[in-house]
């Protein structure tokens, strides 16, 4: 079949060579960006919150907190650390919901990339996001007298274990975010979610102290995992006791398992919800 | 000739749940070509432009675009189609420019190409001075034009536009009647929806009315409009002592001769212009002074009544852009 030509001078239309996945990826990327930079307020969630979070902890529950064998300043960092990455899957969803809730996402479909720049674009610019965070309470931390104490590769590996854990939670926000219909709704049932599945956890103190059935939740948690993992290798808190069940005994490859089973949970979940908003 | 049509639909159909909202649609844009989807609130338009514009999947049915068809070639597609949505769909956080960058990265062109482009949209849709301000801060109309740009940016032969003047004050809504007309001289396909019959018979060299996911009528704006009842001969005097006297010399002439009480009119049934300049000579002859004398065509607004047996405006009241359906 023949196809259209303009009626007028081709020389008139530009030359269009749609953009590799990384290209219409990156573009996105820098749209999120200038987001964040003309509304610096967006980053409050993962700087001036955690912040509060590390300063709240430390002198008001932190004397009331014992944990055996370390600082608890010291024992806190890794686990808000773990708690900010948690948060990117709020982030991506809520973004994403807000770009299809806009009709920015319709925009994008009506052009030439592939969908899943949209996904890819949305996903790097929260982890990108949530590392700001981390890096804001790193900073944080070493004022107050947090340290890595252990070689740079073991602290390079904590902070790559983050990464990991915060991409395979982002398929958990693309998922949620593809679903719902407006941010508030989002907002609403992340924090839902995420304030058990980062408190139930030993994040902020040491699980041993809760009865026995919460403590099971709280040890099979894979921010548990997770944080156990950052704790050791940074050198902040003592490994876990031997009575704890066996995802805190290997923290580091519990961790690295937990971010593959997430991801080969939800990632084929978040795709098809977004294909099937994608339809109609 | 016997070009590709720029668009056609055949048997187009979309269901949501039990919602048909489109049921079975077809028709043929030629290219260079202007087509006008008619319809109240919730008639299917959005559907059928999402469809074609491979936003949406249709249920069934074949669309096609440049002869490209929209579920197996999509990429080829969406490289020949600009669209403007019936939400505005800017980003509010960057400025205007920063807008047709993104868009032009998307698409690829050559960062010159945008640049240049960017400063000829700005100037055509008069958004120079808002150029680097924050979409956000733009008005209603405003934005409006900044997604047209958009959609423009690339150059594309066919523009899909979905109630393109809902929400735009009637100056903004004549200047952009202007820009469409300029583009459709430039050899611009446009495909555009509206509840505003005016602008259907404005613009639009076919126009498609569907109501209910169904088409129920079809035809230029002049066959419509004869469907809906023959064109009359509106004739105003200048004294109003003159009216029997007139009505009388019409008699004579005319068929179904109407005096309208109380006023200085008379209107009588016309087969067409012949009609008028008899009617035009008789008065001549006789002396009689006219302010005024002059077909009346039925308006769409009477054709939408007599096909669907309720007034366009009854099932609408016209959706402010931006809502989100
Ligand atoms: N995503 C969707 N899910 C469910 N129903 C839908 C969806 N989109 C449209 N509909 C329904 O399909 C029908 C046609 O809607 P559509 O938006 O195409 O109408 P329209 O002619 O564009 O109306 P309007 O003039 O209000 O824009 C309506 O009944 C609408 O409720
Ligand atoms: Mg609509």
């Amino acid at each position: 079949m023949t196809t259209v030509q303009a009626t007028r001078a081709p020389a008139a239309r530009p030359p269009i060579s749609p953009p590799s996945l990384l290209r219409a990826s990156s573009t996105i990327v820098w749209r999120n960006l200038l987001h964040i930079r003309r509304m610096p307020e967006m980053l409050l969630d993962v700087t001036v919150q955690s912040v509060m979070f590390v300063l709240l902890f430390a002198y008001v529950f932190g004397g009331a907190i014992v944990v055996p064998g370390a600082d608890y300043k010291e024992f806190l960092l890794p686990g808000i650390m773990v708690q900010t990455m948690v948060f990117s899957s709020a982030i991506v969803a809520m973004g994403l919901t807000s770009d299809l809730q806009k009709g920015i996402v319709d925009r994008f479909k009506s052009l030439p990339i592939a969908r899943s720049a949209v996904l890819v674009g949305r996903s790097i610019s929260s982890l990108i996001h949530s590392s700001i965070g981390v890096a804001v309470m790193a900073l944080t931390g070493l004022l107050i007298g947090w340290r890595i104490r252990n070689g740079v590769l073991e602290g390079v590996l904590a902070f790559l274990l983050l990464l990991l854990f915060g991409f395979a939670l982002i398929w958990l926000g693309i998922w949620v975010g593809s679903m719902m219909r407006t941010v508030e709704a989002v907002q609403g049932f992340m924090f839902t979610v995420m304030f058990p599945l980062t408190f139930v956890a030993n994040t902020f103190a040491p699980p041993e102290s809760m009865p026995s059935w919460l403590r099971a939740i709280a040890e099979w948690n894979p921010v548990s995992a997770v944080t156990q993992a950052c704790r050791e290798l940074w050198g902040n808190g003592p490994v876990a006791p031997p009575e704890a069940a066996w995802p805190l005994q290997n923290p580091v490859l519990v961790s690295i398992g937990w971010s593959i089973v997430l991801t080969a949970i939800f990632a084929p979940l978040a795709v098809s919800a977004f294909r099937r908003r994608s339809r109609d | 000739m016997n070009a590709t049509p720029a668009v056609e639909a055949i048997d187009l159909v979309k269901h949501f749940g039990e919602t048909r909202a489109v049921d079975g649609v077809s028709f043929v844009v030629p290219q260079g070509s202007v087509l006008g989807l008619l319809g109240p609130n919730g008639a299917g338009k959005t559907t059928l432009v999402r469809m074609l514009t491979t936003l949406s999947v249709p249920t069934s049915g074949t669309g096609r675009v440049a002869g490209f068809d929209v579920v197996a070639q999509p990429t080829e597609v969406r490289r020949s189609l600009g669209l403007t949505g019936q939400a505005a769909t800017v980003d509010e956080i960057l400025t205007g420019r920063e807008n047709l960058k993104l868009i032009g990265s998307l698409y690829g062109l050559p960062k010159k190409y945008v640049r240049e482009a960017t400063e000829r949209l700005f100037a055509r849709f008069d958004l120079t001075d808002a150029a680097d301000r924050m979409a956000k801060t733009y008005s209603g109309g405003m934005r409006r034009r900044l997604d047209l740009a958009v959609s423009l940016l690339a150059a594309p032969p066919i523009l899909f536009l979905d109630e393109p003047t809902t929400g735009l004050d009637p100056q903004s809504r004549s200047g952009l009647w202007a820009v469409l007309r300029e583009l459709v001289s430039e050899g611009t396909t446009l495909v555009l929806t509206t509840q505003y019959l005016e602008e259907a018979d404005q613009l639009a060299d076919e126009i498609v009315v569907v109501d209910k996911g169904r088409v129920i009528a079809a035809g230029t704006p002049t066959q419509l409009k004869d469907r809906a009842g023959r064109a009359s001969v509106v004739v105003t005097l200048t004294h109003a002592a003159d009216v029997d006297e007139a009505a009388e010399l019409m008699r004579s002439c005319c068929q179904e001769v109407h005096v309208e009480r109380g006023s200085r009119r008379l209107t009588a049934q016309a087969g067409g212009l012949g009609d008028m300049t008899r009617i035009a000579a008789v008065f001549e002859t006789s002396g009689i002074a006219l302010d005024d004398l002059g077909l009346a065509r039925p308006s769409l607004d009477d054709v939408f009544l007599h096909l669907t047996g309720h007034r366009a405006e009854d099932a609408s009241t016209p959706t402010n852009e931006g809502v989100v359906p």
